[in-house]
């Protein structure tokens, strides 16, 4: 990890977000800080309600049109600042930035077949491009997933496919525009657990290949753990821990990591160990591992 | 295809049934109302023996059971019987009410779809902005305005204080019915190649459409509002906008159609309330229409004139639903690809 040499992908400094109206906030993030270097496959794990999904939306400008959302911070994302939303973000989803989502099933719509979703995906990177073209490439992308009738898949509508059909052409979707950032928000867990470790597979396969970083968001620590190169570790909206993936599975330090960590059940039995649901030790402060500091001249 | 074919022999094989219930219902209601049909039909002024005739004639004094066999029998010769009132068949009567009805309803709906949706589009893709206060401002006043008091408004404003728009009647005095072969005016006029008389007939049909659309339009543009709010927090719609499609795009497109499907079933029976609504509206644009006529016949006992109109009316309403519910169909690939397979 040599963070001086390379500019990083995606830099959020103290990143803060708050819901409600003026009055009643209730504050979601506390200062998140984490960075994503090309190429490189970053994930940020926590439990439920911890505020992973909702950093990846901000990342991406969903969440900033609301009124009920309060940002601060920063998220520098090529070459602009993504914390504030609005249309710099807007035009590069899609395109520099994607996203793969929970239940692929459910993320595709209903009413349009993949081939008129997979043309406005392409659109967006490419506004001009002709049916026959997007048609051309679509097919190619889909191809590209190990899909074996790419014509068929695009004539169907996602309810006519199985879900590792759609978590493919979802991933296919998300490369197709060749983004320098992609986003899984815990990708494939509406899935069983072979063809969540296939589309997995796949994906780190893709990412590697085409060179997109990735922002991997899990509860999942086995998938962590086959996946990522570095992890952060969230807790209540708090960077608790971050070092490199072996780093953080053979040396936990935080008392919430390694209370996360004895929560995987193991085939040797034993049951789950007695872990409290909230402790006052979660909330120490943050432990970087060594060599994983934030780099401190990106907020350029 | 096929599968569209088998569910629209379904449908109307139960509307069929429907037909049937109704008109031995509407039958038999028109019969148990207070009041002799004869003696109102012959005035004060007749004699016991004109009224006893006239009661013999049309089968008055029988039962029940066997005056609705001698109803299906005429009515199977496409015979709906005699008005007791204008003295010619029923059938006479309602070709000459109907088709001014129909145009009057389709012309509503036809409004209602073309305002109320895109009115529900906006007010949903700008929520809780200003074009949203506007959408449901007009929407809630359509839905809790009564169909005539907009009639008699839209009279004063347009037809009386600014004069755009006739007050009465479905063409100027002086314009030449025309022929047929429809009698809907629009069709007619277009046919003959008459443009003037076209315009002149659209001229008199706004103002009463509008006012009969306008409670269908609020609740289209409510329901449409709501249902696609519901449809933006789906992952699909976040998908859309995590892949960059225009934001006008997904109103229109990828929040409006899953939106249209629940819409649509509510759209079909707005639309066919329009058909009993339209008497008000007709009674206060002296429009000569079916609605109107239907309610002269029940204050006059009418009692074939009666079942009839409503059994038009019902056909009708009936039909509506056929063709709303095969819109769906259409529109919703699971249903439609559901009924291939079953």
């Amino acid at each position: 990890m040599n963070n001086a040499l390379q500019k990083p992908v995606l830099t959020i400094r103290d990143l803060r977000l708050a819901f409600g109206d003026r009055r009643h906030q209730t504050p979601v993030l506390h200062g998140i800080s984490l960075h994503i270097q090309p190429g490189e496959k970053v994930a940020l794990v926590g439990e439920s309600g911890s505020g992973k999904s909702v950093t990846a939306r901000l990342a991406m400008g969903l969440l900033q049109d609301s009124k009920r959302t309060h940002v601060s911070g920063s998220i520098w994302f090529d070459g602009i600042d993504a914390a504030k939303g609005g249309p710099e973000i807007a035009r590069r989803r899609g395109n520099r930035v994607a996203m793969i989502f929970q239940d692929p099933t459910s993320a595709l719509n209903p009413t349009f077949k993949i081939r008129g979703q997979f043309r406005d995906v392409l659109r967006s990177g490419d506004r001009s491009i002709s049916k026959d073209e997007a048609d051309r490439r679509a097919e190619a992308a889909l191809a590209e997933v190990s899909i074996p009738d790419p014509k068929r898949a695009l004539d169907s509508y996602a309810f006519q496919l199985s879900g590792g059909m759609n978590q493919r052409v979802m991933i296919a979707m998300s490369l197709a525009n060749r983004p320098q950032l992609l986003i899984a928000d815990e990708p494939g867990t509406a899935l069983d657990v072979t063809v969540q470790a296939q589309t997995l597979n796949l994906m780190h396969e893709l990412t590697e290949k085409t060179g997109t970083s990735v922002l991997l968001i899990s509860h999942n620590l086995g998938v962590v753990r086959e996946f990522a190169d570095r992890v952060y570790v969230i807790y209540r909206g708090r960077i608790v821990e971050h070092g490199t993936t072996a780093q953080l599975f053979n040396d936990p330090r935080h008392p919430y990591t390694r209370a996360l960590l004895a929560a995987i059940p193991k085939i040797s039995g034993g049951g789950l160990p007695d872990l409290p649901e909230r402790s006052p030790e979660f909330e120490n402060p943050l432990i970087t591992h060594e060599g994983c500091g934030e780099p401190a001249e990106a907020l350029s | 295809m096929s599968n569209i074919l088998r569910s629209l022999l379904h449908r109307l094989g139960a509307a069929l049934i429907v037909m049937i219930g109704i008109s031995m219902l509407i039958f038999a209601i028109a019969r148990v109302m207070p009041g002799d049909p004869a003696r109102i039909a012959l005035g004060p002024n007749a004699t016991a023996e004109q009224v006893a005739a006239l009661r013999l004639e049309r089968h008055l004094d029988a039962s029940l059971p066997v005056q609705y066999w001698e109803f299906v029998k005429s009515l199977a010769t496409g015979d709906l019987g005699k008005s007791l009132y204008t003295n010619r068949p029923v059938t006479t009567d309602i070709a000459q009410f109907l088709p001014a009805t129909l145009e009057l309803v389709f012309v509503s709906g036809i409004l209602m779809v073309l305002i109320g949706l895109p009115l529900g589009i906006l007010s949903a893709h700008f929520r809780g902005r200003f074009p949203d206060h506007v959408g449901r401002l007009i929407s809630l006043l359509g839905v809790c305005t009564p169909a005539f008091v907009w009639g008699v408004i839209l009279q004063l404003v347009f037809g009386y204080f600014w004069g755009w728009f006739p007050i009465e009647g479905r063409l100027l005095e002086g314009t030449p019915i025309p022929p047929g072969p429809t009698g809907f005016y629009l069709i007619d006029m277009a046919m003959a190649g008459n443009g003037a008389g076209f315009l002149d007939a659209l001229h008199h049909l706004i103002l009463p459409a509008l006012a009969l659309a306008m409670s269908g339009l609020g609740q289209t543009a409510r329901l449409t509002r709501s249902n696609m709010n519901e449809v933006y927090d789906r992952p699909y719609v976040e998908m859309a906008r995590a892949y960059g499609f225009p934001a006008r795009r997904i109103a229109t497109r990828y929040a409006f159609r899953p939106a249209l499907i629940p819409t649509l079933t509510i759209l079909g029976l707005e639309f066919a309330a329009m058909l009993g609504n339209a008497f008000l509206v007709e009674k206060v644009f002296g429009w000569p229409g079916l609605s109107r006529y239907g309610v002269e016949v029940i204050l006059r006992k009418d009692l074939d004139a009666i079942v009839g109109t409503v059994l038009v009316i019902a056909a009708a309403f009936l039909i509506v639903n056929i063709i709303v519910d095969i819109l769906v169909n259409v529109i919703n690939p699971r249903i439609r690809l559901a009924a291939g397979r079953a």
